[in-house]
């Protein structure tokens, strides 16, 4: 692992280990599997499976909202609930497996409330999250997705920025 | 998303593996922490980008591969393509409040339910606050006809 960085100055090592604290295989390790877990399921059915639109298809089983209703959601509905159920699920076999158990967040409750609420509303206006847009989009090419994830990642990191500076922590 | 009534029987088995495998790897790459995630707003650690990249080369390798040389799904019969959305003015301010509210909590969808797998239950406020949203937000389109066609649904 040493050997590939022998070719780096020591200014460009110093900047590495800054920019990536935890090292960089988990995080590719990581999105290959996820890159895997979708492509699995395109090669075999053609969808490209986003995580937001699980918001609206399950909002049909409650709502009479004609806008929840509509035959997209309906006839998607059920292998929705499914995907997400088995998102939790591989996400719990990786905390038996490897990852020491359980773990919680200290992130404060009003943030995950208030963001939560501002994910549900974006992700529906600009027709996809990070998994449709910035997985299947930016896969596919589509200006679309970039103009949007170019969006949301600006707005997401001047976000944080502020709210650091703020002193808001965690 | 055609023949949903008579849908092959490996149809709903592959769901499930296809997205055991997304959420662990979601959990794997430490995305179902929203502090990781924070990290890389802060621009602490910026591993997400090889996250996302790496999902993004590996689908995009299939999905070039798949609409060049292949030609209908097996479980399904749908033809291959890629993932289009028509852009408008939605698509950027919709990833504008988005990029607000990721950068308020750190959680993204996919990343939420992955959480929740960790036993990060204090999550399920995020949850219930992106289902708060997204009925917000239908309720409000299903009542605004003039505005409506540009409500086009995400995967």
């Amino acid at each position: 692992m040493l050997g590939q960085f022998d070719a780096l100055t020591i200014i460009g090592q110093a900047s590495f280990t800054g920019l990536f604290p935890r090292g960089i295989s988990q995080y590719a390790i990581g999105g290959v599997l996820i890159g895997l877990g979708v492509s699995i399921i395109y090669l075999g059915t053609a969808i490209t499976p986003g995580a937001s639109t699980f918001f609206e298809s399950t909002l049909s089983y409650v709502s009479e909202i004609p806008r929840f209703n509509r035959a997209k959601y309906l006839a998607t509905r059920d292998w929705r609930l499914v995907f997400t159920l088995s998102m939790v699920a591989g996400a719990a076999v990786y905390a038996l497996l490897l990852g020491q158990g359980g773990w919680t967040t200290d992130v404060r409750p009003w943030r995950l409330l208030g963001g939560g609420v501002l994910v549900g509303i974006g992700t529906r206006i600009g027709k996809g999250c990070t998994s449709g847009h910035g997985i299947h989009g930016l896969a596919s090419l589509s200006r679309t997705s970039f103009a949007n994830v170019a969006t949301f990642m600006a707005v997401a990191i001047g976000t944080a920025l502020s709210m650091q500076a703020l002193g808001v922590t965690p | 998303m055609s023949a949903s009534d008579a849908r092959n029987p490996l149809f709903v088995p592959l769901i499930a593996v296809g997205g055991s495998l997304f959420g662990f790897g979601l959990a794997y790459s430490g995305m179902a922490r929203p502090e990781v995630v924070l990290d890389f707003l802060q621009l602490q650690d910026l591993g997400l980008l090889f996250v996302m990249g790496g999902a993004a080369a590996v689908t995009g390798t299939v999905i070039t591969l798949a609409t060049r040389h292949l030609d209908h799904a097996p479980l399904t019969g749908d033809r291959y393509g890629k993932r289009e959305r028509s852009f408008d003015r939605s698509v950027l301010l919709g990833g504008a409040v988005f990029g607000v509210g990721w950068g308020i909590s750190g959680l993204c969808p996919g990343s939420a339910y992955a959480s929740l797998g960790i036993g990060n239950y204090p999550i399920l406020l995020g949850i219930a606050g992106m289902f708060l949203g997204a009925y917000a937000q239908g309720y409000w389109r299903a009542y605004r006809q003039e505005t409506d066609r540009t409500a086009t649904p995400s995967d």
